[in-house]
């Protein structure tokens, strides 16, 4: 097989900026899977009462958001990895603004970084997406290291 | 409802009371992969995970991150976060058993607003730890 590399050329790379809406019911099902039952999340009235101007969401579904992608794996598409071999090595968000329903979001991210560790056996993706919202205020910026396992040395 | 923390009531070194979580399901897994929007089906069907080298399925990284979000929101309401990161450490397998931990390592006043750092982890049944992660918060 030939040897496996993440060509660092992808650095710098900016994909195309997509917006998404943000819904009650996606935000509802988000904290089934979590565990999450703070009425905050699923009903307008206790948001209110809790300051809030509606249902807000919990603070990593900036990750549905960011999922909502149009062109989604769009990034292994790119690297040409298939997703079986990664695995997410860190993420960090910095959060500027709540998130409510009816939010539109509008995502671009791009590329920071690519590196490999342990003789090119784990190979790492750095990517930024800014959010922001409809006034073009940044609502939160994520930080993402994808792992990717090195499909020649498994 | 949870109320902002007060600044000077907050010590460094403070622990939050651990959130122990039930046992990693199946159903779980299925759940956070329609409701994340993550599909990648390394997560819900075996027989892809195990092409891939793995014995089983696992935890998506991000569900065990929402965790850690839910120790955050436990101490802080959710419009004082600033910050939320995270450290993918160890795999989390279906039935393993995490225990949110979360304790106050800093205190500092930035850009006019009284921040508290956290350190917050999950940990598996096994006390590794499986993320390794820390939030800043705005107290009052």
């Amino acid at each position: 097989m030939a040897e496996f590399a993440i060509d660092k050329k992808h650095i710098g790379h900016k994909f195309p900026a997509f917006t998404a809406t943000v819904e009650a019911g996606k935000i509802r099902l988000f904290c089934k899977a979590i565990g999450e039952e703070n009425p905050i999340h699923t009903d307008e009235a206790a948001a209110k009462a809790a300051g809030y101007r509606t249902i807000v969401a919990p603070p990593t579904f900036i990750t549905a958001v960011t999922n909502d992608d149009p062109n989604k794996g769009g990034m292994l598409k790119l690297v040409d990895v298939n997703i079986g071999w990664i695995l997410h090595g860190e993420q960090h968000y910095e959060y500027f603004a709540p998130i409510h329903v009816g939010d539109r979001l509008t995502c671009q991210q791009k590329i920071t970084d690519v590196y490999d560790k342990k003789g090119g056996a784990l190979w790492f993706v750095v990517s930024e997406i800014d959010v922001t919202n409809d006034a073009g205020k940044p609502v939160a910026k994520a930080r993402s290291i994808t792992v990717v396992r090195n499909p020649t040395k498994q | 409802m949870v109320k902002t923390p007060k600044f000077d009531e907050i010590k460094v070194g403070d622990e939050l009371k651990p959130l122990k979580l039930p046992p990693i399901s199946r159903h779980q897994l299925a759940l956070y992969c329609g409701g994340s929007g993550d599909h990648n089906p390394i997560h819900v069907d075996i027989d892809f995970a195990k092409k891939f080298g793995m014995k089983d399925v696992f935890a998506h990284g991000m569900l065990s991150m929402a965790f850690l979000g839910r120790q955050v929101t436990a101490f802080a309401p959710q419009s004082q976060i600033r910050k939320l990161g995270t450290r993918f450490s160890t795999i989390t397998w279906v039935g393993d058993e995490i225990t949110v931990t979360g304790k106050v390592v800093g205190k500092r006043e930035e850009n006019g607003e009284k921040l508290v750092d956290l350190e917050v982890n999950c940990i598996n049944q096994d006390g590794k730890p499986t993320l390794q992660g820390n939030a800043t918060i705005a107290a009052a």
